[in-house]
């Protein structure tokens, strides 16, 4: 009884928080809409049992997706906002709610019985010397999938690599701390970092026999690395391949006027 | 036991999320930020209080992954808009 | 003994509820960015730390029990960095890098 009012509690919390979302008003509503959609979904998952699903969710949707959101966001010039005309909103509306309604159906009313390697997976899990099925799937399995996912990101960024303006590279990663700025987000930086290193390795190592595992855990660290970032603790570096690289870290119109504090060192 | 860290669970997680009325109504970015920040914090407390009752230590893991970036993602907003502010006399609205 | 326990448990959990409540009050009702800051941050530390505080008995091992620990401090101190820097955006205004702040 007590589980049916939490459950319903979050299930009907994740509605109206998404509802909200899409009717938000700017990009920075949207943007903080979602994080907290994905905060609520993390609960969702984790009553749900789905343990790593909700680790992951903690980790992109909490985090990782709205901090690139709100950058890109910035980058993006304010276009006027085109409303698209009524019967096209109806049109949309009817196949987001037939998609909805196919997944539904499929979700709870299975094909008896459902199809499912789940018995299979389980019954070779020794012998790939893990504990946690997921990890066996990611790591023995379908091993072969997640080193191509490496792959296909590394290919990306050597796209934008080759396709970027010579001017977006070198120099300081991220915008430089103000002057006066006071010492918050350095501190911050300073300490937590060190500490989600350790954590995401943590969430890695754990992740052999107990939900987690690499997914999660290497999305800490990339946070870590985008919290350095944005902290300035990067020395400024010309082309470098690591830090400068990454366009989370850009500081957006290196020709602005506005800011020249933040061209100096 | 159990059932009483349930209905804890519950208790929080309605109050946190009766805060959402303010990225409802706040008038400035600020008010909305804080009022995710605060689920943040809500669910840290539920998913504590989630692990405790069904004794499963996973979900402390998810309740720590949770409390290391979902400050990180209030620190970015609050970076953001400290940009916004300075780069075009942003009012915050 | 251990309906000591529970008592100090039961008299923690719902004491952090009670912050959390008190934490959700203030954002709503209080005036202006700075104050519902002020509430924000309460429910952040003591909410979460009476929570964590009753809960440590019943976590079950050491490594749980440092692990929610660990869960707190995180919370308080990134609670902290962001009460920082909201207040320097709501106060409109960076604090100067040398010398006093004119009033």
């Amino acid at each position: 009884m007590i589980a049916l009012v939490l459950d319903g509690g979050i299930a009907l919390l994740t509605i109206g928080i998404a509802a909200w979302t899409i009717r938000a008003a700017d990009d920075f509503a949207a943007v903080v809409g979602f994080v907290a959609y994905g905060l609520i979904l993390t609960l969702a998952w984790t009553r749900l049992g789905a343990y790593d699903v909700a680790l992951t969710e903690a980790a992109i949707g909490g985090g990782a997706t709205g901090v690139i959101l709100m950058r890109a966001g910035a980058r993006v010039k304010p276009a006027p906002v085109a409303r698209p005309s009524k019967r096209a909103r109806i049109l949309v509306g009817a196949l987001s709610a037939a998609v909805a309604a196919g997944l539904s159906a499929i979700v709870l009313l299975p094909p008896q019985p459902a199809p499912s390697l789940a018995l299979e997976v389980r019954q070779h899990l020794a012998s790939t010397g893990l504990g946690n099925p997921i990890g066996g799937v990611l790591m023995a399995y379908r091993a072969a999938d997640t080193f191509l996912e490496t792959v296909v990101v590394l290919l990306a960024l050597f796209g934008v690599w080759s396709l970027g303006r010579d001017a977006h590279w070198g120099g300081r990663a991220g915008p430089a701390p103000r002057p006066g700025e006071g010492g918050a987000l350095p501190l911050f930086a300073r300490v937590l970092v060190p500490a989600g290193i350790v954590i995401g390795i943590y969430i890695v190592w754990v992740g052999a026999d107990a939900p987690g595992g690499k997914f999660q855990g290497a999305t800490i660290l990339a946070a870590m690395a985008i919290l350095a970032g944005m902290a300035g603790r990067y020395p400024p570096g010309r082309s470098s391949l690591s830090a400068s690289a990454l366009p989370a870290f850009r500081s957006p119109a290196p020709s602005s006027p506005i800011r020249p504090a933040s061209r100096s060192r | 036991m159990a059932d009483a860290l349930t209905l804890a669970a519950i208790a929080v997680l309605a109050a946190v999320a009766l805060g959402l009325v303010r990225v409802l109504r706040g008038p400035s970015r600020l008010d909305r930020m804080m009022a995710v920040q605060l689920l943040g914090s809500g669910g840290v407390a539920v998913l504590a209080l989630l692990a405790v009752a069904s004794a499963t230590d996973a979900i402390l893991d998810v309740a720590l992954t949770l409390a290391l970036l979902a400050a990180f993602a209030s620190v970015a907003l609050a970076r953001a808009l400290g940009d916004a502010r300075k780069d075009g006399g942003e009012t915050g609205r | 003994m251990s309906v000591l326990l529970g008592l100090f448990s039961a008299v923690s959990i719902v004491a952090g509820i009670v912050f959390f409540v008190a934490g959700t009050v203030g954002l709503l009702r209080f005036p202006d960015a700075l104050t519902r800051l002020h509430a924000l941050t309460k429910a952040d530390n003591l909410g979460l730390g009476l929570i964590v505080l009753g809960l440590l008995p019943y976590s079950g091992s050491l490594g749980a029990a440092l692990k929610l620990v660990v869960i707190w401090a995180l919370v308080q101190f990134a609670g902290a960095t962001v009460a920082q820097m909201i207040g320097a955006l709501a106060a409109g205004e960076h604090p100067p890098f040398r010398g006093r702040r004119r009033r």
